[in-house]
């Protein structure tokens, strides 16, 4: 029997009876367990790339209970490199004005007005069960193009087995168990990973000591498209701290920070949600409420992500807690940075130690992600009576003085980690911008026709700006492909000169499928730039 | 070469200063002087501006 442990939004993968299920287990290069959005993704980044994969869920489709609503640029420059931007885009809603309140007192409002020239807004709020969707919709066109994907709904991992060669995972159906064999695995089963546990690997952090009551209310008031936040909300009732974020389909997310002693059954009763809402909406206002949970929140990672032939990725790697929304779109992150390097092992183009360098990396990202949510999480609830009154002092001070203003910390928006000097980076030899210095991700920048993003793609790329690159198509069998700009004719706007030159004449970038940058340079050699691909793909020495 | 705190003698009329920073305390409960403490601090601090500094009078002040 495999548990259902939570309500569908949409069934997308309807169980079915797999053929082989008598017979010895067959043999998958990889496997991913969990298809919550970085399982999708990484099979979706995978598959486009003709590495076979298998997805496992306990479950056939994707849940209803609404959990992430913010997805970032960066989160969305992946998906429209994965194909499904767009319609995210198009679903989700933008904003850009926030209003901070302390009690009864608007603290300040800001406009956030992000950077000119990006084809992706700083980002959208849309409710993570579409995010999914249409990642799955994305893997069903891939499939019709042939890309060797398969999904296989209500097949529950309950145990598994390291091998020298392979992971021999035991999995649950509605007709019984069987067994497959992974070569790799991917373990994108969640914060309670059953993979995490089976194998006996820790995950250690912080409890935060507090309950957070979640409704997502459907009404059709006039409140504009902003994010208003409350420090110490003067209605009634209300907790520590409240949230009002809007959401598609007329959906309003509103978060209460309830403290510690609850009773979360009372808590959960509808009466009781309601008087919460109609106090801080004002009496007569009308909705109806979609859905409610109480979460608690944790800070944590596991010591490192790559196990041998397992590979953890999202929740099951690493949990924060919700202020800054970090935990969807850095697992995506993990599942970008996964794909292209497991692919090139998988097609024996790269050592397996190349997997090393992925838990390297998004460690990093997982610490800086912790740092900014504990942060966060000290700033909403002070630990002490001081930190309380630095809080209340700085949150008064921002009312007047703009000065105070960017120390009020509601959640800082996440952005992506900066690989700096990690063991992929190759040489820094451009006295360049330094949001493009070596590590970081591509900033986009429109072209004449679309956006750099789109033109870069999801191979190895080398960008030549006012200069002519070396003729090279491939390094050992690894495609490399070539962008030659004359800014004076390719770059309308200037951005990609502000963003690549800076004051220099010209430069060659050499970028990761991932769009981060593994080197740059004024001027470079075809053994130059063989040098950096070797050591980006794990074949420095 | 980075600054320095200035740990030498800097505020001209020192019982002058003094006076007015406790007068500014004057009929605060010990809450509201607190309070009023913590925003003085970030007033200044963020004066000063340079990280460096700020470090070196966090020490000084320990
Ligand atoms: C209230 C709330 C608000 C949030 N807001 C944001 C936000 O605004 N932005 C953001 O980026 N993040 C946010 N998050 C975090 C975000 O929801 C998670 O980080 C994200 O869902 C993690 O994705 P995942 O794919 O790693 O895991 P999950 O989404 O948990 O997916 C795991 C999948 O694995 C399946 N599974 C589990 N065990 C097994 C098994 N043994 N066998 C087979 N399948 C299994 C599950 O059924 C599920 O489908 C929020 C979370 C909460 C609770």
């Amino acid at each position: 029997m495999v548990d259902v442990r939570y309500d569908i939004a949409f069934k997308m993968y309807p169980y079915r009876k797999v053929p082989a299920m008598g017979a010895a287990p067959v043999r998958h290069p990889v496997v991913i367990v969990g298809g919550g959005p970085v399982g999708m993704a990484a099979a979706l980044d995978l598959g486009r790339k003709g590495t076979p994969v298998l997805v496992l869920d306990d479950h056939e489709g994707i849940g209803r209970g609404s959990r992430a609503i913010c997805f970032a640029k960066r989160t969305l420059e992946i998906c429209d490199r994965l194909g499904a931007g767009k319609v995210m885009l198009d679903k989700g809603v933008v904003w850009n004005v926030g209003k901070v309140f302390h009690g009864d007192e608007r603290v300040f409002e800001f406009n956030l007005q992000p950077e000119d020239g990006h084809k992706a807004p700083a980002f959208i709020n849309l409710q993570q069960p579409y995010f999914e969707k249409f990642l799955v919709n994305e893997i069903r066109a891939a499939q019709a193009d042939g890309a060797p994907i398969e999904i296989r709904g209500q097949n529950a991992l309950v145990g598994l087995t390291r091998h020298d060669d392979h992971v021999l995972l035991d999995l649950d159906t509605p007709d019984g168990p069987y067994q497959v064999e992974a070569e790799w695995l991917i373990a994108c089963d969640g914060a309670r990973s059953t993979t995490r546990e089976g194998l006996g690997l820790s995950f250690d952090g912080r409890v935060f000591e507090d309950n957070f009551l979640i409704a997502d209310v459907k009404m059709k008031a006039d409140f504009p498209t902003e994010r208003w936040f409350w420090f110490e909300p003067p209605f009634k009732d209300s907790g520590a701290s409240a949230l009002l974020h809007k959401q598609p389909d007329d959906i309003w997310r509103i978060d209460f920070q309830l403290g510690w002693d609850i009773d979360r059954a009372t808590e959960l009763q509808p009466d009781k949600i309601r008087a919460r809402i109609d106090a801080m909406l004002g009496e007569g206002a009308e909705y109806e409420l979609d859905w409610t949970s109480i979460y608690t929140f944790q800070c944590r990672r596991m010591e490192k992500f790559r196990h041998g032939r397992v590979l953890f990725a999202g929740d099951s790697a690493h949990q924060v807690s919700p202020f800054g929304a970090r935990g969807a779109n850095s697992g995506v992150q993990d599942a970008d940075n996964l794909a292209w390097k497991l692919d090139l092992v998988v097609k024996g183009l790269a050592p397996d130690s190349l997997l090393d360098t992925y838990s390297e990396e998004r460690v990093r990202a997982a610490d800086e992600n912790i740092l900014n949510s504990v942060r966060a999480t000290d700033f909403l609830t002070p630990k002490t009576e001081i930190s309380k009154t630095f809080r209340n002092a700085v949150l008064k001070l921002a009312q007047q003085h703009a000065f105070a203003r960017p120390l009020v910390n509601s959640g800082r928006l996440s952005t992506p980690c900066v690989y700096d000097g990690l063991s992929l980076n190759g040489p820094d030899e451009l006295d360049g911008p330094a949001r493009s210095r070596v590590g970081a991700t591509c900033a986009d920048a429109p072209m004449a026709e679309g956006f750099l993003l789109n033109r870069l793609g999801g191979d190895f790329t080398l960008l030549a700006l006012n200069t002519t690159p070396p003729d090279m198509a491939d390094t050992d069998g690894i495609a490399l492909r070539t962008i030659t700009l004359e800014t004076s004719r390719d770059d309308p706007t200037g951005a990609i000169a502000a963003r690549y030159l800076g004051d220099q004449p010209q430069g060659i970038y050499l970028i990761r499928p991932d769009q981060h940058i593994v080197a740059r340079w004024a001027t470079a050699s075809t053994a130059e730039i063989e040098t950096a691909m070797r050591n980006a793909t794990g074949r420095g020495i | 070469m980075t600054e320095e705190l200035n740990l030498t003698p800097n505020i001209p009329d020192p019982d002058g200063f003094y006076d007015e920073l406790l007068a500014a305390h004057a009929g605060l409960s010990k809450p509201e002087s607190d309070a009023f403490n913590a925003r003085l601090i970030l007033v200044l601090a963020n004066h000063v501006g340079d990280r460096a500094i700020l470090q070196q009078a966090l020490k000084a002040a320990g």
